[in-house]
């Protein structure tokens, strides 16, 4: 038997091996925040966000927010479907078959996605590379993360509400749309809004399938520019800017970028906390008036 | 009467809604069948010498997977020998060891570094960590490791080390919330009964609890791995591009991933078919591994989440 001292000694140790591990992956998310607002701070301008590429980025903040937005307008009522069947008519084998292929299907290589897209809508129904081709592979990403959301909300409503619902006469369908959507309702948006994030930065399907346009996107069955895949080609060399340019201009977009996808994850969690501190109020109000009444 | 209509909206909904699940899912299907009958053309011309061909010129029409199958695999074990023991880590210090107001927010930030985008991270590493790489790291690796075959070579800091260091960092995130949560399902008897032996808490940790978690951590494992093997955008712009085979790591190279972002462009005819078979094969490779992990995560959580992928 090794001696307490050297044990404790091993224990010690090993909690600082802990907390170096948790500085060692906060080092690079510091770091990478600081460099994006240190390079991209001094490039906002009116001009730098309004001009259309490559005096700014205009048309690339413009393509992203219309390829994200029919992404969303595609993929969420998909998505909020897929997790309401699995979670409340989804006990049988096309549920769990589902559910299954759901899991597997969030965690594709999204570059592989774009291929897939690619492989129907430019080959197959000969679309050209445009804004609505991009947010088909971007809605495909975004389904399997709104639906697992959607169930996980809807699992947690409880089931007495929906017992109460029925003995009342109300249909199922009524139940499900009217009680138990509204009662998981935040977790619903709360996943809405992660996967519209998470839609915002991919940038590997955007390359099969829109391409780069240093020009304003007269519809959305033209290419255009967006914001990540501007930062690539800038970043890459890919333009006709000099060097200097357009990795400042690179920094800039990520600015922007990181501030749009940011400040979504951020809302989120602040949304899913306030949420939590409410019902624990709540209970808290219930069990002291409880106990009042004695 | 309204008895009848309630039935029927209730049907209706119930097909509608089951309608819309598997027609994902069939769509899905539908355009990986549609995506492989693109690759017809390079199937056939290569057959199964492609994956053993060592050459992708598109002067000569000669296409190969091997530099690319071999540029994967080496950049994801770099990932996974420097992303797993870290991500262990926080996994034990968020669940084991940490004060309990710390550990929601800690968790967290450290879920951000899922949210931010791959391509930032590649500009990040081009313009930040590649100095770094190019200056200090480097130099000191083939000063001490230069006589292994590893480190051959002159830093340049875009080459697999560079790929395999960023892959490490985004495979953090992932690997870190599915341990910590395999850690959290451990019940706290076990804990227990090993503290009340007289161990310490690394001892405990170390016998009780991650023994009890191994294979919720395995799968976190192989998920961090899927991830890594499909991470395109930080690839591509941090490996250098070079359609060769070297074991040293500070040699350029190219995944599978970040060859068809890189050739996508200029591609056409066989090229193109060529570089959609990688993606099937990038597909199957994909598959497989989210298969095995979801069976092995699924034993402890309900879902995986969702922040992997490969942005």
């Amino acid at each position: 038997m090794r001696s307490y001292r050297l044990r404790r000694r091993m224990d010690i140790a090993a909690s600082l091996l802990a907390v170096g591990c948790v500085l060692v992956a906060l080092t690079p998310l510091v770091s990478i925040l600081w460099e994006v607002i240190r390079n991209g701070a001094p490039m906002l301008s009116w001009e730098f966000l309004t001009n259309r590429t490559t005096s700014g980025i205009g048309n690339a903040i413009l393509g992203s927010l219309q390829i994200v937005m029919y992404a969303a307008v595609i993929g969420l009522p998909v998505g909020m479907l897929t997790g309401i069947y699995i979670s409340e008519f989804g006990n049988n084998k096309i549920g769990s078959t589902v559910r299954f292929f759901n899991d597997v299907m969030a965690n594709f290589p999204s570059i592989v996605v774009g291929l897939l897209v690619y492989a129907m809508v430019v080959v197959y129904l000969d679309v050209n590379y445009s804004i609505i081709v991009a947010s088909i592979a971007l809605s495909i990403i975004m389904i399997p993360i709104v639906a697992s959301t959607t169930e996980e909300s809807l699992k947690m409503v409880p089931n007495s509400l929906r017992e109460g619902a029925l003995a009342l006469g109300v249909p199922r369908w009524k139940t499900v749309l009217k009680v138990v959507l509204s009662n998981g309702r935040s977790g619903v948006i709360t996943g809405a809004l992660l996967a519209v994030a998470r839609a915002a930065g991919e940038t590997a399907p955007l390359i099969l399938t829109t391409m780069f346009s240093y020009f304003w996107a007269a519809s959305p069955t033209e290419p255009s520019a967006a914001l990540p895949t501007l930062i690539y080609n800038y970043a890459m060399g890919y333009s006709s800017l000099a060097v200097d340019d357009a990795m400042s201009q690179a920094w800039g977009a990520a600015l922007v970028l990181i501030m749009l996808v940011l400040s979504l994850n951020i809302s989120v969690r602040l949304l899913s906390m306030r949420r939590f501190k409410k019902k624990h109020k709540e209970a808290r109000k219930w069990r002291t008036r409880l106990s009042l009444k004695g | 009467m309204l008895r009848r209509i309630g039935r029927t909206g209730d049907r209706l909904f119930v097909y509608l809604a089951g309608l819309v699940a598997l027609s994902t899912l069939v769509l899905v299907w539908l355009l990986v069948a549609l995506m492989i009958s693109d690759s017809l053309e390079s199937i056939e011309e290569f057959g199964f010498g492609f994956l053993t061909g060592r050459e992708w010129e598109d002067q000569r029409n000669v296409f190969g997977a091997l530099p690319f199958i071999f540029g994967t695999l080496l950049t994801s074990a770099i990932a996974v020998a420097i992303g797993v023991p870290v991500s262990i880590g926080i996994a034990i210090y968020l669940s084991e060891l940490a004060p309990a107001w710390i550990r929601e927010p800690l968790s967290f930030v450290i879920e951000l570094l899922a949210a931010i985008p791959s391509v930032i991270y590649g500009l990040w590493a081009m313009g930040t960590l590649r100095p770094i790489l190019v200056n200090s790291v480097e130099p000191w690796l083939v000063k001490w490791l230069g006589w292994t075959p590893f480190f051959e070579g002159t830093p340049q800091g875009l080459d697999k080390l560079a790929a395999g260091l960023i892959l490490a960092i985004m495979i953090i995130p992932t690997v870190a919330s599915v341990s910590k949560e395999a850690l959290r399902a451990v019940p706290d008897s076990q804990r227990e009964a090993a503290l009340s032996l007289g161990a310490t808490r690394y001892e405990t940790t170390r016998m009780a609890v991650i023994t009890y978690a191994r294979s919720g951590i395995f799968g976190a494992c192989i998920l961090g791995l899927g991830r890594a093997f499909g991470e395109t955008m930080a690839v591509t712009m941090t490996i250098g591009n070079s359609n060769t085979i070297s074991w040293s790591l500070i040699d350029p190279g190219q995944t599978m991933a970040s060859l068809i972002a890189n050739r996508w462009g200029e591609a056409e005819g066989l090229q193109r078919a060529s570089l959609i078979e990688i993606g099937v094969i990038l597909f199957a490779i994909a598959l497989v591994v989210n298969i095995f992990a979801r069976l092995m995560v699924g034993r402890v959580m309900k879902s995986v989440p969702t922040t992997g992928g490969g942005l």
